[in-house]
């Protein structure tokens, strides 16, 4: 049992999974008010790479521009720890259950050059949504749902909706 | 104590880092334990060979919305204080819908992206090198979206307000909807052919 654990494809229950998720979430909300994210550090990120790069430009946008205050900068932001620790927590995820490897995990129908080629369009997609929907599935849709916000229960069923669709329009990619 | 704690502050500010690294910490270490640093497995939701995303997302939701009106109940948090998302009706349907895209295509979200970089998921770096470009682009092209980005501001409105209905009522309907949905997910992975991943 114990070899088998280690080879990589054991995962917990999903229910368990899910319990230890949601509690995580509640701990979240009940020590900060505020829920979990993710695309919210990698706004951090912009944000603060072009303000490195482009400081006047940074000031002068539109949209940077919110997230930018003179005496915090915006990688101090909570979220950028937060995610600095679900890096830390799947690391050792991936340590205890063996499944630490480099790899591109693709359908057998299709090669590796094509999925990163996906991948980094998927991410785009994703990258553009979150800024529309202020959150992605983390911060709007899943944190939305704890606290049962009008707005993250339908970004959700935008999200999920519209994935199923393309899901079966690009089928080839993954079955 | 009575939560939400940091805005009580009962904590101090100073804190803040290091309960966001626990924090997620827990969040990724749920994630990768059930799955969901692999692409396969996660579009396994989408195709009926593997429904682990709809399972633990549903649950996770429904026990952190359960933790939270138990704790309100009982007055160990103010559930008033907690942040809601504003909502801006088509900007928050537009950008669901490109998520929802970007998924089909990546086969990841960006905290799913995450445990797959933790681990060495060259798909998932390249995923999470297209969301900082994707964010960028957004950010360039603000002013082309600014108009429907700021419009039709409903603010932090929840969900049993827009329905008309009672929270309590709404929550309890919404657990019956995920205990049927398992049963359903359940139903049809029986049915589909097992992708091997």
């Amino acid at each position: 049992m114990e070899q088998k654990k280690r080879d990589g494809s054991f995962y917990i229950n999903p229910y368990l999974g899910g319990v230890l998720l949601g509690l995580v979430l509640f701990a979240t909300y009940y020590v900060t008010g505020r829920g979990l994210g993710a695309s919210g550090a990698v706004k951090s990120t912009v944000v603060t790479t072009v303000h490195a790069v482009a400081p006047e430009h940074a000031h002068k946008s539109g949209y940077y521009s919110q997230f930018l205050s003179d005496d915090i900068s915006p990688m101090s932001n909570w979220l950028v720890f937060e995610v600095l620790g679900v890096l830390a927590g799947a690391f050792l995820s991936g340590t205890l259950y063996g499944r630490l490897k480099f790899k591109t995990e693709h359908s057998p129908k299709i090669t590796s050059r094509r999925r990163l080629i996906f991948a980094v369009a998927g991410g785009m997609l994703f990258g553009v949504g979150s800024q529309f929907a202020r959150g992605c599935t983390s911060g709007a849709a899943l944190s939305g749902m704890a606290v049962l916000s009008a707005s993250g229960i339908i970004t959700m069923m935008a999200i999920f909706g519209s994935a199923y669709l393309f899901a079966w329009i690009f089928k080839k990619l993954w079955i | 104590m009575t939560g939400p704690l940091i805005p009580m502050e009962l904590i101090p500010e100073a804190w803040n880092n290091v309960i966001a690294l626990l924090l997620g910490m827990g969040f990724g270490f749920a994630l990768e334990a059930s799955g969901f640093s692999s692409s396969r497995k996660i579009m396994g939701t989408f195709f009926g060979y593997d429904f682990v995303v709809l399972r633990v997302f549903f649950t996770a939701a429904i026990t952190a919305m359960s933790g939270i009106i138990y704790f309100d109940f009982m007055g160990w948090m103010d559930a008033s204080m907690l942040y809601i998302n504003p909502y801006y009706v088509t900007s928050a349907i537009v950008g669901g819908v490109i998520m929802g895209f970007g998924f089909a295509l990546g086969g990841f979200c960006p905290g799913t992206s995450f445990c797959g970089v933790a681990i060495g998921k060259i798909d998932a770096m390249f995923f999470s090198a297209g969301l900082f470009l994707g964010i960028m682009l957004f950010s360039e092209m603000y002013p082309l979206f600014s108009t429907l980005y700021n419009s039709e501001n409903l603010g932090g409105i929840k969900i049993y307000e827009m329905l008309g209905m009672k929270r309590n009522l709404f929550a309890f309907l919404l657990i019956v909807a995920a205990v049927g949905m398992f049963y359903g997910a359940a139903f049809v992975e029986k049915k589909v052919t097992k992708v091997e991943y």
